[in-house]
C-alpha cells in the first residue's frame, strides 16, 4: 500500500499517494489542470506541456502529468505566467501545421480547439509554417490527416498499450516528426491493424477520423477506453 | 491615348479593375476588365478527401456559400453514385431557394438600389444603402425583411447562417423540424407580399432608366440556364439549355456529366478569370450570358403562378429574349417571387418531413460533376478522385466566369455611351460600375479570391497618365 503524503495545491492542503503524479493528485482533489497529450489509462509522456504547473522551490515549470508528488510539495495550477506559457505551447501547435477549423471534421468537438478557446487564444503571434502534408486515405474506414496531427502520441499509446497492435510510431525528428503506420506503409496496407478504431477515438483533434463525415460531424467516443485500459493494467 | 481605370468597382463581391482608354478627343477607344486575384481552390484541395469538398468550397464566398455547398455536394453524390433520398432532394432545393431570396435581396436592395432609387448621378456620399433607408424607408425595410426571411430558412434548416454544414454528400444530415415548417408557412405570405410591392415600385421607376436600358449591355447573346423536363425554370436540379439571341433553343437536356462537350474555357491574358464559351460555336463567338436574366430568357416559364404572371408582363415590355443587362435587376425580383412560391410548394410537399435524408456510401465513381443555378448563374463543380477518395483534380466553373465576356462588352458599350473624357463627371464612372453591378458579379468566387468588395476604375490619357480614379474601399 503506497504511503499517504500531504501536498498543497493552490494553497489547499490535500493528501496524495506516494508515486502519484501531480495531475493524478490534483484530479483526486477535484482540481482542474488542462491537459492535451494525457489520456487517462495510457502511459503519460509529457509531450504537449499544457499541464505545466508551478512548484515552490523551482523556477522550472513542470508537467503535472509526469511529475511525481513529493511530501510537502506546494503546487500552483493557475497563474498569469502559466496561462502565458500554456498559450505559447498551444500557439506553436497551431502554427506548426494546417489547422483550418472551419473545414475540419472535428470543428466544435476538438480538444485542441476547446483548449484554445478556454485560454482565450484568438489569433496567432507567429507565422504559420504551412507545411505541405499528405492525407492518408488508404484505410477502408478511417482517415489520417497529418495536417491536423499534433504528435501527442495518444494513438501510438492506445494502439500499443490497449489494443496491443503496435501500428503507430513516430518517425523522423524535430519539426520533421511524423506519425507513421506499420513500416512506413499506407495505413490501409498494415496487416497488424485490427480496425478497432481506438486511435481514432482517442485522437484529440481531427487528425484521425472516421471516413465520410462532413465538417463538424466527427464526435469522438472515448469514454470507455480509459476503463478498458485500466482493466488491461495500465496506469 | 488616355486611359481610365476603374479599380475596385464598389458594391460588388470581390476585386476587379477596369481600364478605360481615351483618345485625344476624350472619347473611349477601348476598355479592359482585369480580375486581379487568384486563390486556386483547385490546387490546394489536391489530396483532400472528396467528402470535405462541400465544406471547403463553400468557403469560397460568404455571399452564396449555399450554392457552392450544393454544387459540391451534388458532385460528391455522383462520386458515391447514389440517388439521394427524396426528402433530402427537396430540402436541398428549399435551402437553395432561400439562398436565392437572400442573395437577390442583397443584390437589389443593398447593392443596386442606391443607383436605382436615388439615381446614377446622385451625390456619391449618399448613394448607399443608408441613403436609401432615408429616402425610401418602406422599401428598405422590405429588402431587409426579405433577406432576413431567406437567411432564417437557411439558419433554420442548416443551424448556421453563413457556411452551413448541414448539406453532406448523400443528402443532408438532419430532417426538417415540423415547427420550422409551421413557422415558415406562416411567414411566407408576408415575404411574397413584400416582393410584389418591390416589383411594383421597380416597374413604376423603370421608365426613368430608359437610357440605361438602351445602353447597359444590350448586345444580343446566347443565354444558358437550367430547366426542368417541361422547360420550366429549375434552379437546383435542371438540365442545361442554351437559347440563342433570336430566341430559338440551340441545345437542351444537357446533363451535368456532359458539360464539357458544350462548354469550353478560354484563358484570358489580362485576367485570372477564365472565359467559358459555347463549344459548338467556338470562342469568342460562342459568348453567352447566365444569371437571372438569362434564366428567364432560357426557360419557357417559371412554373409558379405569381412569378409567371410577372414574367408574362416582363416579356411583353422587353421582348423574349430580353437583351439589356440592366434588366437583370428586374429579373432578380421576379426570381425572388418564384423562389418564395417554390418554397411554399416544397413546404406543403407531403415528403418534406420524411426523416430519411441521407444515403451512405463509399467511393463508387472516380469522377463526379455537380451542376446547379447559383443566384449569379450556372455553377459547375467537377472532381476526380483516386480509389481512396482523395481529390486528384478539381475544376470549378463559376457563374461570373460565364458572364465574363458579356461583362467586358457591356463595359465597353456603357463607357462609349456615357463617358466624355473632356468633361468627366463622377456619374459617368458610376454607370460603368453600375453595369458591372447589374450582373451582380462575384469576382471573389470566380477567381476564388477572398470575399471582399472592392473595385477600381482608372481613366487613362493617350500618354498613359491616369486622369481619374474611382476607388471603393
Ligand atoms: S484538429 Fe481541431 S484545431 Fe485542428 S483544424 Fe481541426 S478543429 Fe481546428
Ligand atoms: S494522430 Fe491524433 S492521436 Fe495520433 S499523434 Fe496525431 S494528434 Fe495525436
Ligand atoms: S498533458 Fe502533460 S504534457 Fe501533455
Amino acid at each position: 500500500m503506497p504511503q499517504t503524503i500531504s501536498i498543497r495545491i493552490d494553497g489547499e492542503l490535500v493528501s496524495a499517494l506516494q508515486g502519484q503524479t501531480i495531475l493524478e493528485a490534483a484530479k483526486q482533489a477535484g482540481k482542474y489542470i488542462p491537459t492535451l497529450c494525457y489520456f487517462e489509462g495510457l502511459s503519460a509522456v509529457g509531450a504537449c506541456r499544457l499541464c505545466i504547473v508551478e512548484v515552490a522551490g523551482t523556477d522550472k515549470l513542470l508537467p503535472a502529468c509526469t511529475t511525481p508528488v513529493q511530501d510537502g510539495m506546494s503546487v500552483t495550477t493557475t497563474s498569469p505566467k502559466l496561462t502565458q506559457y500554456r498559450r505559447i505551447a498551444l500557439e506553436l501547435l497551431f502554427v506548426e501545421r494546417n489547422h483550418v477549423c472551419a473545414v475540419c471534421v472535428s470543428n466544435g468537438h476538438c480538444e485542441l480547439q476547446n483548449l484554445a478557446t478556454s485560454l482565450g487564444i484568438t489569433n496567432m503571434r507567429h507565422w504559420y509554417n504551412y507545411p505541405n502534408l499528405p492525407v492518408d486515405l488508404s484505410h477502408k474506414r478511417f482517415v489520417l490527416d497529418h495536417n491536423r496531427c499534433i504528435l501527442c502520441t495518444r494513438c501510438v499509446r492506445v494502439c500499443a498499450e490497449v489494443e496491443g497492435a503496435h501500428v503507430w510510431e513516430i518517425t523522423e525528428r524535430g519539426i520533421s516528426s511524423r506519425l507513421t503506420s506499420g513500416l512506413n506503409q499506407p495505413w490501409g496496407q498494415v496487416t497488424d491493424c485490427t480496425n478497432c478504431g481506438k486511435c481514432v477515438q482517442v485522437c484529440p483533434t481531427g487528425a484521425l477520423a472516421e471516413k465520410g463525415w462532413a465538417v463538424e460531424e466527427m464526435v469522438k467516443q472515448n469514454d470507455n477506453i480509459s476503463g478498458l485500459a485500466h482493466r488491461k493494467g495500465g496506469q | 491615348m488616355k486611359q481610365l481605370t476603374i479599380n475596385h468597382v464598389s458594391r460588388i463581391e470581390g476585386h476587379a479593375k477596369i481600364s478605360i482608354h481615351l483618345n485625344d478627343e476624350g472619347r473611349v477607344t477601348s476598355t479592359q476588365l482585369h480580375i486581379t486575384q487568384l486563390r486556386g481552390f483547385e490546387k490546394f484541395t489536391e489530396g483532400r478527401p472528396f467528402y470535405e469538398m462541400p465544406g471547403i468550397t463553400s468557403r469560397i464566398c460568404g455571399i452564396c456559400p449555399v450554392s457552392h455547398l450544393l454544387a459540391s455536394a451534388k458532385a460528391c453524390d455522383a462520386i458515391l453514385a447514389v440517388k439521394i433520398p427524396t426528402a433530402a432532394h427537396k430540402l436541398r432545393e428549399m435551402l437553395h431557394c432561400a439562398q436565392f431570396v437572400q442573395s437577390h435581396a442583397l443584390s437589389f436592395f443593398y447593392l443596386s438600389s442606391p443607383d436605382l432609387l436615388l439615381g446614377m448621378d446622385s451625390d456619391p456620399a449618399k448613394r448607399n444603402v443608408i441613403g436609401v433607408i432615408e429616402k425610401h424607408p418602406e422599401l428598405a425595410r422590405m429588402g431587409i425583411e426579405l433577406r432576413k426571411f431567406g437567411l432564417q430558412i437557411i439558419e433554420g434548416l442548416a443551424q448556421e447562417r453563413v457556411h452551413p454544414s448541414w448539406v453532406v454528400p448523400g443528402g443532408v444530415n438532419a430532417p426538417m423540424q415540423p415547427q420550422l415548417r409551421e413557422r415558415l408557412l406562416s411567414e411566407l405570405p408576408g415575404a411574397v407580399a413584400s416582393t410584389q410591392q418591390a416589383l411594383n415600385f421597380f416597374k413604376s421607376a423603370i421608365a426613368s432608366f430608359q437610357e440605361e436600358i438602351d445602353n447597359f449591355g444590350t448586345a444580343p447573346t446566347m443565354y444558358a440556364g437550367t430547366v426542368d423536363r417541361k422547360g420550366s425554370l429549375q434552379i437546383y436540379d435542371g438540365t442545361l439549355r442554351f437559347r440563342n439571341a433570336e430566341g430559338a433553343v440551340v441545345k437542351e437536356g444537357i446533363a451535368a456529366e456532359e458539360y464539357s462537350d458544350y462548354i469550353g474555357e478560354a484563358s484570358l491574358r489580362e485576367s485570372y478569370l477564365k472565359a467559358p464559351y459555347y463549344k459548338p460555336i467556338g470562342y469568342p463567338q460562342g459568348i453567352y450570358r447566365v444569371g437571372a436574366l438569362a434564366r428567364l430568357n432560357v426557360a419557357d416559364r417559371c412554373g409558379t403562378p405569381k412569378a409567371d404572371a410577372e414574367l408574362t408582363e416582363f416579356r411583353q415590355r422587353f421582348g423574349y429574349p430580353a437583351h439589356s443587362s440592366f434588366l437583370f435587376h428586374y429579373a432578380r425580383l421576379i426570381e425572388v417571387l418564384y423562389a418564395l412560391e417554390r418554397i411554399g410548394e416544397l413546404l406543403n410537399d407531403p415528403q418534406i418531413l420524411n426523416p430519411r435524408v441521407r444515403a451512405i456510401a463509399g467511393v463508387n465513381s472516380l469522377d463526379g460533376i455537380g451542376m446547379i443555378e447559383a443566384p449569379r448563374g450556372v455553377l459547375i463543380h467537377h472532381y476526380k478522385v483516386n480509389e481512396d477518395g482523395g481529390i486528384v483534380w478539381a475544376n470549378l466553373i463559376v457563374a461570373t466566369g460565364h458572364n465574363n465576356l458579356a461583362i467586358g462588352n457591356s463595359i465597353q458599350q456603357v463607357s462609349e455611351h456615357f463617358i466624355d473624357g473632356t468633361k468627366l463627371q463622377e456619374g459617368m464612372l458610376n454607370r460603368v460600375s453600375a453595369v458591372v453591378r447589374a450582373y451582380d458579379p462575384c469576382f471573389s468566387c470566380s477567381t476564388h479570391a477572398s470575399g471582399q468588395i472592392a473595385m477600381k476604375i482608372q481613366l487613362v490619357a493617350p500618354d498613359g497618365t491616369v486622369l481619374d480614379e474611382l476607388c471603393s474601399r
